[in-house]
């Protein structure tokens, strides 16, 4: 008899206990039906952190900015949680398995901001139906939105990037005919990420005659010492620099040491930003970078950021270091976010949208020269405009030096040469099709 | 004779790999001295590093894992304090503070585990390294930081009436040597010279021995653990102001690893000569061989520092398993 109280006990004790843990499940769903759900893959920790905090920093103050400016998107409410990845591939798998299906309608999109998560998380989209942001990273082929449907490398790609510098410094030298018998060498991060722009540069290096040297540095690349001794003995007339993180500031610090001149040396957009050059001190003098969308400085969006967040003890990160390079980067992505969330709901209607949705968005994107300065953005991007087919919607970046102090804009904007990139997308997209077995989308049909 | 004769044989195959470029005309003259130059200067810093690793396991048998994240951790806390006071005022107070951490490493991870496996105290160091990394980036924060020496950073060059474009030297590269370089001196004869040196010894050479003439295991500990700080503090301050302060010296001081297993793991003579060799090695293969392999069997290519490291102490431990100067571990049955 008091075994069968004991179980009748137990059992009520349970039933209260699932009733309490639905309820309590239940209620945050509910809560949470008019929020749109945008999942942080960042590094604060680690080898990469320099570089990792000021982006996860704007990405996240825009996020807030548009709750606290604009009552959310058209009225949905944006919630977002961060995950820590390390920039390790494997960490950055984990932080998309666990987010993924957040929010009421799941994640709207993710910006891995690794190359290696990038690579690992390319197959899932498909199935997962969650795009993937890669602004001026990623896989250069996944332009192609026929065959990567999810993935979008916004603004551009390393092809676009390491053409763009091969242009520059062909233009330095009188056309780039004249890179004829000259030597360019590039170190590289020895990873997915720096192993990307090989396939272009050996390409043009076919077409111009300049010679290649190939420099890995292993990761994170603080141990240059051998890289640059060997950068003296061959003395290329210039070297390309595809480092991340503390690799950047020791080449330029290797190279004060063995005596190469910073001015023959042009990083791209990753290795372009304030933690790249101050440790180097003086030595950095003269060091010049590719400028993806935005450079340092501050325009309206910054004044309304300082406004409704810093001022109010709200903000991410440091006050000062609001209009850096890589925190105006991720300041500008989380904007190319929520425009497509913004132009997917003129098509679903203005709701929490699943990531199938935002992707019409993001294939639909158009942001020109009055939406930039409507969003209070002039003067830090050019105008994107996207397709089905074309995922990067733009392919322009400027140089900018620095002069010790700071970062210094020069006059124009390089473009990268479709012609040499479009049959090498086409190529590349084919092969990976043929591998994963991608039927191509048939974009007429879609839109 | 016959007993030698493997390391015998590794030592010509290794010395013949390191005068081929030369003697194949692979390398001109003085670039070669740059490299091995450069390769010993790494080489005195990688033995610094292996120091700390060594007297913590001479004195008492931990494989002290947490010996990187020292290193960073130090490093972090000059860097920081600096920003507030003078550099000299900023390396006495992390001397303190490594001081202190050594007391709570004994207080609070060794002396709860005293005579328990030495898996255990490896463990327990490798948690007290996700500690230090963890915490110190809490506490100091994890951007890059800068520790001023006030050391030229740029090169000078020597020799250039006998080479053509003469020899590159980095004036802080010579200066960080020096300092590393009195540093282990130093260190061999406090543990030579001194009273406390020779307690050290005895405690490293038979723990109950040492504690039957009165040697207190405990005080040793933090002593020992003290001056493990103090190295890493040194590297830490050396590779800090070459490389900026970064989460990524934690990781540069484990290349002591391959060091200590080189040299021996008990030993303060393995320590140096093995960070040599491996510095001289790493530089060495990284130009000459790594160019030579991708091209004579096709490969993808890569950079070959960091694991090359690994293979020496690797063949090493074929033909010596104790190390180059490690005590050989005989058990009587």
């Amino acid at each position: 008899m008091r075994q069968a109280a004991k179980t009748r006990l137990l059992a009520a004790a349970t039933g209260a206990l699932v009733a309490a843990v639905a309820a309590t499940a239940s209620a945050p769903a509910f809560a949470q039906a008019k929020e749109q759900f945008f999942p942080v893959l960042s590094y604060r920790t680690g080898a990469y952190a320099p570089n990792g905090v000021p982006f996860a920093n704007g990405y996240v103050d825009y996020l807030k900015l548009v709750n606290a400016r604009d009552g959310g998107i058209n009225g949905i409410k944006i919630t977002f949680e961060e995950c820590e990845t390390g920039y390790a591939t494997d960490r950055g798998v984990e932080c998309y398995e666990r987010l993924k299906g957040k929010g009421p309608t799941g994640a709207t999109l993710f910006h891995p901001l690794s190359t290696g998560i990038t690579f690992a998380v390319t197959d899932k989209s498909f199935t997962d139906k969650i795009p993937i942001i890669t602004g001026g990273y990623g896989r250069a082929d996944s332009v192609d939105g026929t065959v990567f449907g999810w993935n979008f490398p916004l603004g551009g790609t390393y092809w676009d990037a390491a053409d763009m510098l091969v242009q520059h410094v062909g233009k330095k030298e009188g056309g780039v005919d004249r890179l004829k018998g000259k030597k360019i060498a590039l170190v590289y991060h020895d990873s997915p990420y720096g192993k990307e722009p090989i396939a272009l540069l050996q390409e043009r290096a076919k077409m111009h005659g300049y010679e290649l040297l190939l420099l890995p540095v292993t990761h994170p690349g603080v141990e240059q010492k051998a890289t640059w001794l060997q950068i003296r003995q061959q003395r290329p007339d210039y070297v390309f620099l595809w480092g991340w993180g503390v690799m950047n500031s020791t080449s330029i610090k290797e190279a004060v040491a063995t005596g190469y001149p910073r001015e023959k040396m042009y990083g791209v957009w990753w290795s372009g930003a304030e933690p790249d050059v101050t440790p180097a001190g003086e030595g950095a003098k003269g060091y010049n970078a590719l400028v993806f969308l935005a450079s340092a400085g501050q325009g309206q969006v910054h004044k309304d950021v300082l406004k409704h967040l810093h001022d109010k003890g709200q903000g991410t990160g440091k006050k000062e270091e609001v209009g850096e390079v890589l925190y105006n980067r991720g300041l500008t992505f989380a904007m190319m976010s929520v425009e497509a969330v913004k132009r997917a709901q003129i098509k679903y209607g203005k709701k929490p949208l699943k990531g199938e949705e935002v992707r019409w968005g993001l294939e639909n994107l158009a942001i020109d020269q009055a939406a930039i300065k409507k969003l209070g953005f002039e003067g830090f991007m050019t105008p994107i405009s996207t397709s089905c087919v074309d995922h990067a919607g733009g392919r322009t970046a400027s140089m900018h030096i620095w002069d010790g102090k700071k970062w210094n804009v020069q006059p124009g904007v390089i473009e990268a040469d479709q012609q040499i990139i479009r049959p090498m997308i086409r190529a590349s997209a084919e092969k990976y099709a043929a591998e994963k077995k991608i039927a191509r989308r048939d974009c007429a049909k879609e839109q | 004779m016959k007993k030698n004769l493997p390391t015998f044989i590794l030592g010509i195959v290794l010395l013949t790999g390191l005068v081929a470029p030369l003697a194949t005309g692979a390398s001109a003259p003085g670039f070669y001295i740059e490299v091995l130059l450069g390769g010993l200067m790494a080489g005195v810093l990688y033995s610094l590093v292996a120091l700390g690793f060594a007297l913590i396991f001479k004195a008492s048998g931990v494989f002290n894992f947490a010996q990187g994240a020292m290193v960073l951790f130090a490093a972090l806390a000059v860097a920081r304090l600096a920003e507030r006071m003078p550099l000299w005022v900023a390396m006495l107070l992390a001397t303190a503070i490594m001081i202190v951490l050594a007391w709570l490493v004994e207080r609070l991870v060794l002396r709860p585990l005293v005579n328990q496996e030495g898996v255990a105290l490896l463990m327990a160091t490798l948690g007290v390294s996700y500690f230090l990394d963890g915490f110190g980036q809490t506490v100091w924060g994890s951007d890059i930081y800068k520790i001023e020496l006030g050391i030229a950073k740029e090169p000078v060059m020597i020799l250039d009436q006998l080479f053509q474009g003469g020899i590159l030297v980095n004036k802080e590269d010579f200066v960080a040597t020096i300092a590393a370089a009195a540093l282990v001196a130093s260190l061999m004869l406090f543990f030579q010279k001194t009273a406390t040196g020779r307690a050290l010894r005895a405690v490293a050479d038979d723990h109950q021995a040492a504690q039957s003439i009165g040697i207190p295991l405990n005080r040793i500990w933090v002593i020992v653990w003290s001056v493990a700080g103090i190295v890493a503090l040194v590297a830490g301050v050396i590779w800090g102001s070459k490389l900026g302060v970064q989460f990524s010296l934690s990781q540069v001081a484990l290349k002591a690893l391959p060091v200590v297993i080189l040299g021996g793991f008990t030993s303060v003579a393995g320590a140096i000569v093995g960070g040599l060799i491996i510095g001289v090695g790493e530089k060495m293969a990284e130009v000459f061989l790594g160019p030579v392999m991708v091209k004579a069997f096709d490969l993808a290519g890569g950079g070959i520092e960091n694991w090359f490291a690994y293979v020496l102490a690797l063949l090493f431990l074929l033909v010596r398993p104790e190390g180059l100067f490690g005590e050989k571990h005989i058990d009587r049955v």
